[in-house]
């Protein structure tokens, strides 16, 4: 089925240029969205798989490698052409078993033939791409543990069943969920490079908008998104051309020094809080066409880069937020 | 009464059978009667073959996988079409008790746009269907109380102004927000379901009466609030608006043209206890329960007898059981002595366990002023009572004592008697009433708990006068307000959560003060210990 044009996509400018950023520079890391149900949570992620230019890889790979040399050893029915595909974008559903997410013994093989084969999983199939994970803080405990390796180590390695394989798994993991059913384990939390918070948007107008054009494309896929080819083209071809510019864009000293005392006000957790609001500033400032990051970038990404990396407080439910605004007032005055 | 809400269920049926995988899915909330027997039977006749689903159903029956039967039968590897690839339509019976999992994946075949689902929901009170998947449905109709009348034929709408596309989606869209629901498929459902309704009276162009239709089985169940909500007259006003005023500040002061006439017109068609229940503030709480919550798995704990099913993945399968199963077979199946052992999937049996996880119940003790003699004492002994029984109902105890300016943790999550009473034997009182540091207390407590695969209860005893805010700050007002936020925050987190109210009048605050918790408020002005762990142990 076609998805939605992302170009199309009403508002939620910060869960999109958050999307966007991932796409200029997927070692940011994952996107959290959290939400009211029905704002476009969903239809943002899988619209990502139409906006993205096409990835080389080997037609048949299991792990959408790029190169024939690249493929593993393991795997059956790989051939040698290189073929353009569209960038994976991976639905892991919830209650999703360890087998399918990481793979295991081939049962057909098994039983058939009486070898000993490796299927792969949804891990496998979203190497290069995006594993998208629908409802993320209800997601049993031992498959979270799961992803946190491999998202840490970009690698899946499969040790049962008298198998032992191992091949690369490097994806954005996007995750959303409605905060209202319960939270996201801290150490998951910090995985994400970027969290984003999305509302529905309270203007009447905005609202009609995003009806009318979700209706628009229900009646007729192929013609609204025929309609849209112009701007996701123009879309797609700023991210290629900042993908390109990425490598050039530097960082001065002012702007590590603004992003070090950010944190510091903040009180963030560690250092992975400044790495990340660097990478999503350059990021950012790449896809605007600037030769580096301003403070006008920084203001933009202090939020999705900062808010989930601050120490709780009971007490304070929405309050994150405020209080990145309120420090990027003070620091960056 | 129940003759326009008859027919708009029957029109609902219509526009289903119509358009199923457009709609999305009817969501059916009925216990089984003769009004829902003959709904279906109807639904029945409008539809080909439908995909029964039920609440277990395993991944490889609902979305193919390998036919194990015809592998082990055969030798051969054949793979068999799940039942949502072979039917658009289908059925999930029960669909209250789907787990989170189940509902994952529904909504994602929903999401691909090949499936209309017909969830019959049987739930009671809290229970309902899964409001992730329940929103991807357009439709929601509630047959309770109905009682079984012959269903009508499918009765033309009233004559009324057609109105053109951009007018109805305006006013469906408007309404939506008026009514509080977030969600920006309701509104698109709903002019999905106008313009089905208008194609089957034969109209071009949508008019009020669907639209007014619409509203009642896409909009109004959805709906969090009513529209103009009534001012409540307040007795004890504090200064400081409650901090959950933002959503009422946001929703616009007038309602949209028309929004009223279109609710009117909506309401004759709904069972007049949902309005109740929307008046009484009953916002359909999240369902979900999060991570470390389940209590019966299919790895560790109690082994339960071994049941015939699939490998999937999750359950172990059990081979002495499979084996014995198979055993009385082997002659027919062409095995003897000296052949090897002739499996079929029928034989296999899984393995199941029941983990009960303990339970851990939280006091809160107000230590505060006079009266916290005699409050401790009964406190103590309930505490002392219910860890008599603990060996046998698993639970543990923990006490907090909150007076003064803070509050402190008197005794740790434990099921030892002599730990307990240790504790308890010097246990001071006095001071101010800080009920928000008690709350905060037990929050995180129970919080902890719960991250290390407890099942936290919370029970509260006090008088509920609060003086002491959060910060120390001597103030009612807003001692008042950090308790409420804290009850907030106990609730968004489905702490469960028992309010006693030890004081000798009951009071007022303290109830809705339980009510934001999501807890029970009970008032026992002169309990002693014994009525107290009976009480606790009864509500928990």
């Amino acid at each position: 089925m076609t998805p939605f044009p992302f170009a199309a996509i009403v508002g939620q400018d910060e869960m999109k240029t958050a999307m966007i950023l991932t796409a200029v520079d997927p070692s940011i890391g994952g996107v959290l969205v959290f939400g009211d149900r029905g704002t476009g949570k969903s239809t943002a992620v899988r619209a990502l798989s139409g906006l993205l230019p096409p990835l080389k890889m080997v037609a048949g790979c299991p792990v959408n490698s790029a190169d024939p040399a690249d493929v593993p050893d393991w795997a059956r029915g790989a051939g040698t052409a290189v073929e353009a595909r569209p960038t994976p974008v991976i639905d892991l559903p919830l209650g999703a078993t360890e087998d399918r997410v990481t793979g295991a013994l081939d049962i057909e093989a098994a039983l058939a033939r009486g070898e000993t084969a490796f299927e792969p999983g949804l891990l496998a199939r979203a190497n290069r791409g995006y594993l998208y994970i629908d409802e993320i803080n209800l997601l049993e405990d031992h498959i979270v543990d799961l992803l946190l390796d491999v998202a840490q180590s970009g690698e899946n390695v499969v040790e049962r069943e008298g198998l032992s394989i191992r091949h690369p798994a490097r994806f954005v993991l996007v995750g959303s969920g409605n905060p209202e059913e319960g939270e996201l384990r801290p150490q998951l939390l910090d995985r994400f490079g970027l969290s984003v918070e999305v509302a529905s948007p309270s203007d009447i107008e905005e609202r009609i908008e995003v009806v009318k054009r979700r209706d628009a494309f229900d009646r007729d896929p192929d013609g609204f998104v025929g309609d849209w080819g112009d701007a996701q083209a123009d879309l797609r071809d700023r991210i290629v051309a900042a993908r390109g510019r990425l490598a050039g864009t530097g960082a001065g000293d002012d702007v590590l020094r603004d992003c070090a005392a950010l944190c510091i006000a903040l009180g963030a957790d560690g250092l992975r809080g400044e790495l990340t609001l660097l990478r999503a500033a350059r990021a950012l400032a790449a896809f605007d066409g600037a030769r580096a990051p301003g403070r006008d970038q920084l203001r933009r990404v202090a939020a999705m880069a900062l808010r989930h990396r601050l120490r709780r407080d009971p007490l304070d439910e929405a309050g994150t937020t405020a209080r990145v605004a309120r420090a990027v007032e003070e620091v960056l005055a | 009464m129940s003759a326009p809400r008859w027919a708009a269920a029957i029109r609902a049926l219509h526009c289903f059978a119509a358009d199923p995988v457009a709609l999305g899915g009817l969501h059916l909330r009925a216990r089984s009667s003769d009004a829902r027997r003959l709904w279906l039977g109807r639904l029945h006749d409008r539809l080909g073959p439908v995909a029964r689903l039920h609440p277990d159903i395993s991944d490889e029956v609902l979305l193919g996988g390998l036919d194990l039967d015809a592998a082990l039968r055969t030798g051969e590897a054949r793979h068999r079409a799940g039942l949502l690839d072979r039917h658009e339509v289908a059925i999930l019976a029960m669909a209250e008790r789907a787990t989170p999992g189940l509902c994952a994946r529904l909504g994602q075949a929903l999401d691909a746009g090949r499936t209309g689902l017909l969830a019959l929901d049987e739930g009671v009170a809290d229970e309902g269907l899964n409001p992730a998947l329940a929103d991807r449905m357009a439709l929601s109709i509630d047959l309770e109380g109905l009682r079984a009348v012959e269903a009508p034929a499918l009765a033309p709408l009233p004559d009324s102004a057609a109105l053109d596309d951009d007018t109805a989606r305006q006013r469906l869209v408007a309404l939506a927000q008026a009514l509080g629901i977030a969600s920006l498929r309701a509104p698109g459902q709903a002019l999905r379901v106008a313009r089905l309704s208008a194609a089957l009276d034969g109209r071009a162009d949508v008019a009020e009466a669907d639209l007014a239709f619409a509203t009642a089985v896409a909009l109004v169940p959805r709906a969090t609030r009513l529209l103009q909500p009534e001012a409540e007259p307040e007795q004890d006003t504090p200064p400081d608006p409650p901090p959950d005023t933002e959503d009422e500040a946001a929703a616009p002061d007038l309602p949209p043209e028309g929004a009223e006439i279109l609710l009117e017109a909506a309401l004759a068609q709904l069972p007049p206890d949902l309005l109740a229940r929307l008046a009484a503030g009953h916002v359909p709480r999240a369902a979900g329960t999060g991570a470390g919550a389940a209590r019966k798995g299919n790895r560790r704990g109690r082994p339960l007898p071994s049941r015939p099913g699939r490998p999937d993945g999750r359950a172990r399968i059990d081979l002495p059981a499979t084996l014995r199963a198979a055993a009385p077979w082997q002659r027919l199946r062409g095995g003897g002595p000296g052949e090897r052992v002739r499996i079929r999937a029928s034989d296999i049996r899984l393995k199941r366990f029941e983990v009960k996880s303990d339970r851990l119940i939280v006091f809160a003790v107000d230590a505060s002023g006079s009266a916290a003699f005699a409050r401790l004492a009964e406190a103590k002994g309930a505490v002392e009572l219910l860890l008599a029984e603990a060996y046998a109902r698993r639970d543990h105890v923990a006490l907090i004592a909150f007076r003064g300016a803070d509050a402190q943790l008197l005794l740790p999550p434990t099921r030892s008697l002599l730990r307990t009473k240790r504790a308890l034997a010097g246990l001071p009182g006095g001071g101010g009433t800080p009920l928000a540091a008690g709350l905060r207390e037990g929050l995180e407590l129970a919080h902890h708990a719960r991250g290390r695969g407890m099942d936290p209860a919370l029970v509260v005893l006090t008088d509920g006068r609060p003086n002491v805010a959060l910060s120390g700050e001597t103030s009612r007002a807003a001692a008042a307000q950090d308790a409420a936020t804290l009850a907030a925050a106990i609730r968004a987190r489905a702490i469960p959560g028992l309010v006693i109210d030890t004081g000798n009048r009951p009071a007022p605050a303290l109830a809705e003060l339980a009510a934001r918790m999501g807890a029970t408020c009970l008032p026992l002005p002169r309990a002693d210990a014994e009525r107290l762990s009976r009480a606790v142990a009864d509500a928990l």
